[in-house]
């Protein structure tokens, strides 16, 4: 029998970022009783990197600006296949989210009048990204940690779950290990919570850190439910290349938000020469045109290296594939073409000031690491695996997954971004749909009774957990996570096909194999191998999820590009979700199940936007 | 590539020692990344902290041939690498095992700061108004990423261990980021002098030196603070003047 502690709440969270902490703060006000599990400190989640904004109306620069638009415009960076009433609640809700959060003592850059500032991002309308330099992140998570803190939430911090628990159909508690010691730790709860972020661990190069492991993905498909958009998996196009230690480090999209221009080898500008037909309209004709753009000039149109992330990351591929890349397989990125014709028309004008106020993270990131001062010179810059879209289904309003108990909210919940996310929008979703499921969960847990822990299960977990150590083989964890990040690059990546990833699911077997004799020395007390190698179920998981869902769409939409369909198919698939789940027989299953159809009201808001026609897929 | 000897303290709170590691460097390497190299081929129980690899979340403090600092941000061609680099947990922290210490009193130190309470709202929407200027204050000390660096060099915690009576610079930072934001109209004057301790702070700067954001803890955020101490507490007249003329705040930073 396995020994643990136990420590019971009404609505227990997992994943103390921007999601997990404002799920817990809602709930806790609610009146229930909370209990936050994290696998790193408290404030240090992902949620602590976000550079450029969080995404809401406010209309504080531009008073065009308003939830129709931005819905608007969610739902066309999603190419559609978005579950549209997050996209509207989003939309709608994410102001009153903002503004909270100037009242639990958050900074924001400000405007001349005195209002909170709002910078350009790709694909949104109006300018719309609230933010503090460039360490927005920082801001979001420091304020709700600040807040939470006082709110009685209890916090237990360097604990990861490696099982959810179920009692009947309905979820009723999580088992975890503490990192110092190896402790279990049984969660007992009528509710929980996930908020445990993305996926990008599986991929060799990404600029997330090592708790990206598609933990609650796989915590919540193995109890039962179901994941939906597993093959859309944002590839940010912007990613540092050199040196290799810091190759995948993002680079914010706020840099070409403040006038960066992106240039291959031979100096051309390449972006303004593969303009999407559906964004020419709202696409600069000329540099000009673009830096106007940049200083707020409400006539001008914005630049072309503010599409969308999906199709600036395939120009540059492109670009690095024809051999026009830059020393080091990117391409150049760089801020002195508009200091030159700013400086031109602005006396005053101190670029190495300018930029260091305006991108004060992103100078110190080059100078640091890069050994190079992007004032004056070109940064090297590619892509790099930055978000899943894909993650649990939940129902849009309350976000509770189909099983009884079970909420997910943040990056490992799905539906709001479609085949792609725009910058700023996860933020944005952190705060209204991290609220939503706080709010839910504690109702839940208010209407519910107590929930019973089987005590099976968790001895189950544990041995499955502990059984390593026991091992005698030289299968390193360590090893066998490079294996895959080397192989889920190569063939499930950017751009895909299908005998490539056929052969990736070949790979998987063979991995998950070589995963089942995973062997780890030492101890239990915080022992790096020993996580890894519990990793590694999660990490094969989820992308299995992404290989499959990626060859069951046959065409080329967002984030997924397909080489032997590289268009779009909006008879097959314009109109509908993948959706996976595991089947009686433990193997992974796929479906397409069809979207709902949009309510008028918000199809005029999407045609508002597109020129007064309707998108196909929604016809 | 080079081959560079790292002398790595191993070990938990009851017994430590130094093991030497070789890793092969490779351009613009940092010390994280040799760590995980080491990790990777050598050591994989070798504990330590990271996240971001950026300097973004103040993750993988440690004391780098005795300097407090973070790891994935010391680069190795900034080190003499003729002698074994050697890596050290901060030493003002219990030790949990390796590079990983107990932090856990800085998180309760936090909870006893009185929060952010602002003023009611300027506009109808719930908003208010802020300048830019007046933003860039709490802005500075806002971009802290609680590393806890400074906490770690700071004497008065590190030698003297005064960490029941001291709340040591990291706190001074956000106490100050609260006091001069321009909304707040909290007091913890009183709380500064009595219980945190302010009066320990003999203005050192070993703070400001460490601090990897380059906040300017020390005369940017603590000697302001010791100044409405006095203000507050040993000169009544001005006080008086400072209550009956205008808000207690705010001004005396101009
Ligand atoms: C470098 C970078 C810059 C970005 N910039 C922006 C931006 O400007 N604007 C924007 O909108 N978005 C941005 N994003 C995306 C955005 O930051 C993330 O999508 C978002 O922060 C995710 O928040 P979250 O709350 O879902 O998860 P996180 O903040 O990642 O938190 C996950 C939490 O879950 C915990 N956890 C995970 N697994 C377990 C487990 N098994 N047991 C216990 N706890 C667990 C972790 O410890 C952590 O506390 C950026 C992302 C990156 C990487
Ligand atoms: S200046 Fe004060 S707080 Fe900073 S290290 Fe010196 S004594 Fe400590
Ligand atoms: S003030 Fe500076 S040194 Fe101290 S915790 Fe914050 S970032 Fe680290
Ligand atoms: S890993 Fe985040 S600061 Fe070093």
């Amino acid at each position: 029998m396995a020994d643990y502690q136990t420590h019971e709440h009404d609505v227990i969270v997992i994943g103390a970022g921007g999601a997990g902490l404002r799920a817990a703060i809602e709930a806790s006000a609610s009146g229930v009783s909370v209990g936050l599990v994290c696998k790193s400190l408290l404030g240090k989640a992902h949620t602590v990197m976000a550079e450029g904004g969080i995404a809401a109306a406010l209309a504080n620069v531009d008073d065009r600006d308003n939830w129709k638009v931005h819905f608007a415009d969610t739902m066309r960076g999603g190419q559609y296949v978005n579950n549209w009433r997050m996209a509207q609640l989003h939309a709608q809700e994410a102001p009153a989210r903002v503004r909270e959060l100037e009242a639990w003592g958050a900074v924001f850059d400000r405007t001349p009048d005195g209002k909170i500032l709002q910078r350009n991002f790709g694909g949104h309308k109006y300018p719309r990204l609230a933010h503090v330099g460039d360490r927005t992140g920082l801001e979001l998570i420091r304020t709700l940690q600040d807040h939470g803190i006082h709110q009685g939430i209890s916090v237990y911090m360097e604990r990861t779950v490696v099982r959810l628990l179920k009692d009947g159909d309905r979820i009723s508690g999580a088992l975890a290990y503490d990192r110092e010691r190896g402790r279990w730790t049984v969660f007992k709860a009528k509710a929980i919570i996930l908020a445990t972020g993305g996926i990008g661990k599986a991929y060799k190069i990404t600029s997330n850190s090592w708790e990206y492991t598609g933990d609650g993905h796989t915590l919540a498909y193995d109890v039962g439910a179901e994941l939906i958009d597993m093959e859309f998996v944002q590839f940010h196009p912007t990613g540092m290349v050199w040196p290799p230690s810091v190759r995948g480090i993002l680079v914010t999209e706020g840099v070409r938000g403040e006038g960066g221009v992106l240039r291959n080898k031979e100096g051309k500008r390449f972006m303004f020469g593969d303009i999407p037909e559906n964004y020419k309209p709202q696409t600069a004709a000329d540099e000009e045109e673009g830096f106007r753009y940049v200083l707020g000039d409400k006539e001008a149109r914005r630049p072309p290296e503010l599409l969308t992330r999906d199709h600036v990351a395939r120009c540059i591929v492109r670009e690095v594939k024809e051999g026009r890349g830059s020393p080091h397989g990117g391409v150049f990125l760089e801020l002195q073409t508009f200091a030159e014709w700013f400086g031109k028309k602005s006396k005053g004008f101190n670029a190495a000031e300018h930029w260091k106020k305006k991108l004060p993270s992103m100078y110190h990131q080059f100078k640091e690491l890069g050994g190079l001062d992007l004032t004056k010179e070109s940064m090297e810059v590619g892509p790099t695996t930055h978000y899943m879209m894909g993650g649990v289904r939940v129902d849009s309003d309350s976000q509770m997954s189909r099983i009884p108990g079970l909420f997910a909210c943040g990056e490992c919940a799905a539906g709001i971004n479609g085949a792609n996310r725009l910058g700023g929008n996860s933020l944005s979703d952190l705060l209204v749909l991290g609220k939503r499921a706080g709010e839910y969960a504690a109702q839940y847990a208010k209407a519910n009774p107590a929930t019973t822990i089987h005590t099976e299960q968790v001895d189950s977990a544990a041995k499955w957990a502990l059984a390593p150590f026991d091992r005698t083989s030289d299968e390193n964890p360590f090893k066998i996570q490079a294996d895959l990040q080397d192989m889920m690059q190569d063939l499930v990546g950017i751009v895909r096909k299908e005998d490539e990833m056929q052969r990736a699911l070949e790979g998987l077997e063979k991995l998950k194999a070589r995963a089942a004799k995973v062997q780890v020395t030492g101890n239990r007390e915080y022992n790096p191998g020993w996580h890894t190698a519990l990793d590694l179920h999660n990490l094969l998981t989820v992308s299995e999820g992404i290989t499959i869902g990626a060859i069951l769409r046959k065409e080329s939409r967002g984030a997924q590009f397909r080489d032997d369909y590289p268009k779009k198919d909006n008879a097959k698939f314009g109109k509908v979700n993948s959706i996976i789940a595991k089947g009686p027989d433990g193997k992974m299953q796929i479906r397409l199940e069809e979207i709902p159809a949009m309510p008028q009201e918000l199809k005029d808001a999407v045609m508002a936007e597109a020129g007064g026609v309707l998108p196909d897929e929604l016809k | 590539m080079a081959t560079v000897t790292f002398r790595v303290s191993r070990g938990d709170a009851t017994k430590t020692e130094f093991k030497d590691y070789t890793a092969e460097t490779g351009e613009g390497m940092v010390v994280l990344d040799a760590l995980h190299q080491i990790q990777a081929t050598q050591a994989p129980d070798l504990a330590c902290r990271w996240n971001c690899k950026a300097g973004k979340c103040g993750s993988c403090s440690a004391e780098i041939n005795g300097v407090p600092k973070l790891m994935c941000m010391t680069r190795l061609d900034d080190l003499p690498t003729d002698a074994p680099i050697i890596v050290e947990p901060m030493q003002a922290f219990p030790k949990v095992k390796d590079l990983v210490t107990d932090v856990s009193w800085n998180y309760e130190v936090k909870k006893k700061i009185k929060k952010f309470k602002p003023r009611k709202p300027d506009n109808a929407d719930g908003t208010w108004k802020m300048m830019q200027e007046d933003a860039d204050r709490p802005q500075e000390f806002r971009k802290c990423i609680e590393c806890f660096l400074c906490q770690d060099v700071c004497h008065v915690l590190r030698d003297h261990h005064k960490h029941d009576e001291f709340i040591g610079p990291r706190f001074f930072v956000y106490t100050a980021a609260l006091e001069m934001n321009p909304l707040d109209t909290e007091d913890r004057i009183s709380d500064l002098k009595n219980r945190d301790g302010i009066g320990y702070c003999n203005i050192t700067k070993c703070c400001t030196k460490v601090c990897p954001e380059h906040i300017t803890i020390t005369d940017n955020a603590i000697i302001p603070l010791k100044e409405r101490v006095v203000d507050e507490f040993y000169d009544p007249v001005l006080k008086l003047i400072q209550l009956v003329f205008r808000p207690r705040k705010k001004e005396s930073e101009a």
